[in-house]
């Protein structure tokens, strides 16, 4: 599982940062970025799935293997 | 003063948004609307304006900023004096390509990291004004607590003198809520502010501090200084456009746990949902709706808009849009998937996102640890609420037991 942000339509909102820091860092302009590739270790995909339910740009697309 | 609108009849299409029935409950009126066949309203009241109420056509808006202009972002009866693209108040009243450079000036003090560093003061804030009203039986959640949580934060990182928080609430109300006021009384209004922020200016020009205001008399924007309508300008947005936003939603949010006694002993006894509560509240009792003005004639979705006419934002609209979120009108204080567009969509997101969170998170959290699940309404029918375009709850007993 991968996580990619698209940085055109991420406005800063840090929904992903705050709800999965450990896949997602976002710079001092708020624009959020995956952190290792985009990578999901299995143990994470819950909180990938919740960071993309929660983006309100829609803005985090995620891709299953 | 009162104001020169006669109420409201006929919501489809003589609609206005600082009516009292608009202030007391606006989710009937936003939901009547958007399932009538006409999701997007018309009033000839203000000069003309719309209101759409889908999560789709706000967010439209929203994304639109060729069409539509932020010049201005409170509809009044009057039209903005100051040009685009920097608007009144930059950035907020900014359009592109302006609205970029003067929006990044300001985000990294209101990043994640930034806003952490407030959180220990912010905390033993609002302790103090528990503490000032320890031992009562029914203390004012919105007049004791929740109103001054973000004036002081606000004036700290403004190094304003927190003494004068009367005067900015006077400020606000007269901003957000005077709207309804003839122009002329709007304008003098407006000139208060204007005279207590330059002797602020003018007090950090003689005195410079490591502080908001400082930074923006030093900053520059490619390689000029701002001039001086863009310093004032911001830092007038700053004072006014976090207070009673960020106290309307903790006290929407205190609110909800005073009459819901399901959603407060769940809290109270599980303080990790604590951050789900949060977005929770903001989608539900999301208190700000924007606007936007026309720019020039043109149809959106069928509607015939002119130029200088306002669109509302109403963004608590979207939240409760059944299309996007399942049972809307429902608090989940766990709800799993939640897109709400409290901070509005776009280029426009408030840029004081993250230090809305952490006052209303900490605000929340303090007031669980010091009362637990033993809060209670005093009396439903003496909670007031702020109209216009920034709803909360003005007057909030609460019973402690």
């Amino acid at each position: 599982m991968k996580v990619r942000v698209d940085q055109q339509k991420c406005q800063g909102h840090n929904r992903c940062y705050s709800l999965a820091p450990e896949l997602f860092d976002v710079d001092d302009y708020g624009t959020a970025k995956e952190l290792n590739d985009g990578v999901v270790p299995p143990e994470l995909a819950d909180k990938a799935r919740l960071a993309v339910a929660n983006c309100p740009e829609y803005a985090i697309e995620l891709t299953e293997d | 003063m009162a104001g020169i609108h006669p109420p409201v009849t006929d919501w489809a299409n003589d609609f206005d948004h600082t009516d009292p029935v608009w202030a007391a409950d606006p989710y009937p009126i936003w939901a009547d609307i958007r399932s009538s066949g006409c999701p997007v309203a018309h009033s000839e009241r203000y000069g003309g304006v719309w209101l759409p109420t889908s999560h789709d056509d706000i967010s439209a808006i929203a994304y639109d900023t060729d069409h539509f202009t932020s010049q201005s972002v409170v509809v009044s009866e009057g039209r903005p004096m100051m040009p685009a693209p920097q608007g009144i108040a930059p950035p907020i009243s900014s359009d592109p390509p302006f609205h970029h450079g003067a929006r990044r000036l300001l985000l990294p003090a209101f990043s994640p990291k930034a806003v952490a560093v407030l959180e220990p003061f912010t905390r033993e804030y609002c302790n103090e004004l528990l503490d000032a009203v320890d031992g009562k039986d029914v203390i004012d959640a919105a007049v004791d607590y929740a109103q001054h949580i973000p004036v002081r934060v606000i004036a700290k990182m403004l190094g304003f003198p927190p003494e004068d928080a009367d005067t900015f609430r006077m400020f606000v109300h007269n901003a957000l809520e005077g709207v309804d006021l003839p122009v002329e009384k709007r304008v003098e209004n407006f000139g208060l502010l204007d005279e207590y922020l330059r002797a602020q200016v003018d007090d950090h020009i003689a005195n410079p501090r490591d502080d908001l205001t400082t930074f923006l008399l030093n900053a520059e924007m490619d390689g000029q200084p701002l001039n001086a309508e863009h310093v004032g300008g911001t830092i007038a947005l700053l004072l006014i456009a976090g207070i009673d936003t960020t106290w309307s939603a903790i006290g929407a949010s205190l609110w909800h746990l005073a009459k819901t006694p399901a959603d407060r002993e769940r809290l109270a006894s599980e303080p990790a949902l604590m951050p789900f509560a949060v977005e929770e509240f903001l989608r539900a009792y999301a208190p700000v709706t924007m606007a936007r003005l026309v720019k020039d004639d043109f149809e959106f979705n069928g509607c015939p808009m002119k130029a200088n006419e306002w669109v509302l934002l109403p963004f608590p609209a979207a939240n409760r849009d059944p299309e996007v979120f399942e049972n809307p009108d429902e608090v989940v204080i766990d709800r799993v998937e939640n897109r709400h567009a409290a901070f509005g969509l776009g280029i426009h997101r408030c840029a004081g996102s993250n230090l809305a969170r952490m006052e209303m998170q900490v605000a929340i959290e303090v007031w669980m640890d010091r009362f637990g699940d033993r809060f209670t309404l005093a009396n439903p029918d003496a909670v007031t609420w702020s109209g216009g375009q920034v709803r909360g709850p003005r007057q909030l007993p609460i019973a402690l037991s």
